[in-house]
């Protein structure tokens, strides 16, 4: 594997994510349970949408045959995709939505504070733009998991059930491959296990404030390195990928 | 001072074209029928989320999307702005989402159509925030001044939507044939209640009297609608699509458009609930309402436990 070849995988891994992430959190339109978390909703939806947006045209650019944003959106398959697990988590109720983004920005809030000092100038560039977005995000998930885990029974049970089930899932977003040996010889990756312990640190803080319970860490869901992911993928990408492959010549 | 002399005064402000404020003295009559229209425009915002949101998950590329859905992030902005200026009257937006789910509030009758293909999401914004447009610029001169200001807020964000609309449109009438054919039944089945929006003939709109008189509207609905008409015959033409009125006509003499006759049976039977999607429409929004109440009831929950904390660490304090 060139540097390359290591860093068009790196940027799919990060726009993928993005993109599912967005995709999730577009299909909370018109269903927040205020008009104001609506709005919020779809801010954080457009925001990962345009950070897909860049992540997936580096690569094309990366590559060099031509490919944009939209190939690499609408023309891939299922085993193509190298999103995280926790992204294509379905949004389940409010507060399910809540906790996986939180998990997932606490993740992306210290991955891009990293990536600031990239050795890549445009993976540099990105995560510093990036990052003011995911601190908004980081903010928002977190100030709604202390609200519902601090506000009724029934949130803190709810929310709380929320965690545990999604917990397994978590594990995933640290994993590593030769991608990342390669690309954190280059400076341009960081190391995941100093990421972790940064994440660990964050998601201990607003569980105690939100007098919730971190579950153990059991068995942890793996595969998306692999381009193995849930079943629910599979849906998501059908429906996104709809009209660029019932209408291949056209153009939107 | 009696109420005879007060609506002398008040009249003579509105004839002045003076705003009437939310602390000023304002007929019954005057507040409920502004409570009832900008609740039913604030109401039609948000409601018009959904046919729109129906088509994010399935926008054809990356920039639609994002186009896509920052559209129908203003129109939820739209309508919180407009649940601000119609609370100024005296009733909460709580009550008056109230009012919508037990129908006794309306919306936009248009949002009861559904958005079969991706140019639907075209002509609404070309065909429904254009005839908005036209409406709400008008009512830049309401006499309301929270309402009058809200509508200059929101006039800048729709003409945008106008524009974005139309390039859907345009893009897909130069695109494939299917595509072209997409556009054109987009135009066939929005065309006639887009221009039924401005609502019935001023010979039939009994309410047009006072809120004449109260400078609430300050043009009538087939003034509005020609307006509407007159500016969008041109732009069809220029991207190739054939608005569906055979007898539509330049009318040299009144230098407009002339037109045929609408449906009023069915814009009467789709206002009156049997339109494809009105109970859809409602379900839908109860349903995300009652969804949201555990949410809604932490948040307070969490909020007053926060303030108790608050008022606690005073009184230590003192
Ligand atoms: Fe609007
Ligand atoms: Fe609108
Ligand atoms: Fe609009």
């Amino acid at each position: 594997m060139t540097t390359k070849e290591a860093l068009i995988n790196y940027c799919l891994r990060i726009g993928d994510t993005s993109l599912i992430l967005g995709q999730r959190m577009s299909e909370w339109c018109s269903n927040g349970p205020v008009l104001e978390e609506d709005i919020a909703m779809t801010n954080i939806a457009l925001d990962h949408i345009g950070q897909a947006r860049t992540m997936l045209t580096y690569a094309g650019v990366l590559e060099g045959k031509g490919r944009t944003e939209d190939d690499f959106a609408y023309k891939r398959n299922e085993r193509e995709f190298y999103n995280s697990l926790l992204s294509e988590r379905p949004n389940g109720h409010f507060g399910d939505t809540v906790v996986r983004n939180f998990l997932q920005s606490a993740y992306f809030y210290h991955l891009y504070t990293a990536l600031s000092s990239s050795k890549d100038e445009l993976i540099a560039a990105h995560a510093a733009k990036s990052l003011k977005e995911v601190t908004y995000h980081l903010r928002h998930s977190a100030e709604w998991i202390v609200r519902l885990g601090d506000g009724t029974d029934e949130s803190k049970n709810k929310v709380q059930t929320s965690i545990n089930e999604i917990w397994e899932y978590t594990g995933n977003l640290f994993e590593m491959n030769d991608v990342d040996t390669l690309l954190i010889k280059e400076g341009i990756a960081i190391n995941q296990t100093e990421i972790k312990s940064k994440w660990d640190k964050t998601v201990d803080e607003v569980l105690e404030r939100a007098k919730l319970i971190r579950p153990t860490d059991a068995y942890m869901q793996t595969g998306s390195l692999k381009g193995m992911h849930s079943e629910y993928l599979g849906h998501l990408i059908a429906e996104m990928q709809f009209l660029p492959r019932a209408y291949p010549d056209a153009k939107w | 001072m009696d109420n005879t002399k007060k609506l002398e005064e008040f009249q003579a402000k509105i004839d002045a074209d003076t705003k009437i404020e939310p602390k000023d003295w304002m007929p019954e009559d005057y507040r409920k029928h502004l409570q009832r229209q900008i609740s039913q425009h604030a109401h039609s915002e948000v409601i018009g989320m959904q046919p729109e949101g129906n088509w994010i998950s399935r926008a054809p590329s990356l920039r639609a999307k994002v186009v896509l859905l920052a559209k129908i992030q203003d129109e939820a902005g739209h309508g919180q702005y407009l649940y601000s200026a119609a609370e100024t009257l005296g009733k909460s937006r709580d009550e008056f989402i109230e009012e919508l789910q037990t129908e006794k509030a309306k919306y936009s009758s248009i949002f009861n159509y559904p958005t079969l293909t991706w140019a639907d999401m075209g002509a609404v914004g070309w065909l429904v925030d254009g005839a908005a447009i036209v409406n709400q610029v008008s009512l830049q001169r309401t006499s309301y001044g929270p309402y009058s200001r809200a509508m200059v807020r929101i006039c800048k964000e729709e003409s945008f939507h106008q524009r974005q609309g139309y390039e859907i449109m345009a893009h897909m009438a130069k695109g494939t044939p299917e595509q072209k054919a997409m556009a054109q039944d987009a135009l066939n089945r929005f065309w006639w209640p887009s221009i039924m929006m401005f609502g019935p003939h001023d010979s039939d709109s009994p309410n047009t009297g006072n809120a004449v008189k109260w400078r609430i509207k300050r043009e009538t609905n087939d003034e509005l609608r020609q307006k509407f008409i007159d500016k969008t015959v041109g732009q069809a033409e220029v991207i190739g699509l054939t608005i569906p009125d055979p007898d539509l006509k330049w009318n040299e003499t009144r230098k407009s458009y002339d037109f045929g006759k609408m449906n009023w049976d069915e814009f009467w039977s789709v206002v009156n609930g049997n339109g494809p999607c009105n109970r859809q429409r409602l379900k839908h929004h109860i349903a995300a309402h009652k969804n949201g109440e555990w949410v809604r009831k932490a948040a307070l929950a969490y909020a007053a436990k926060q303030k108790e904390i608050q008022n606690l660490k005073l009184e230590i304090r003192n």
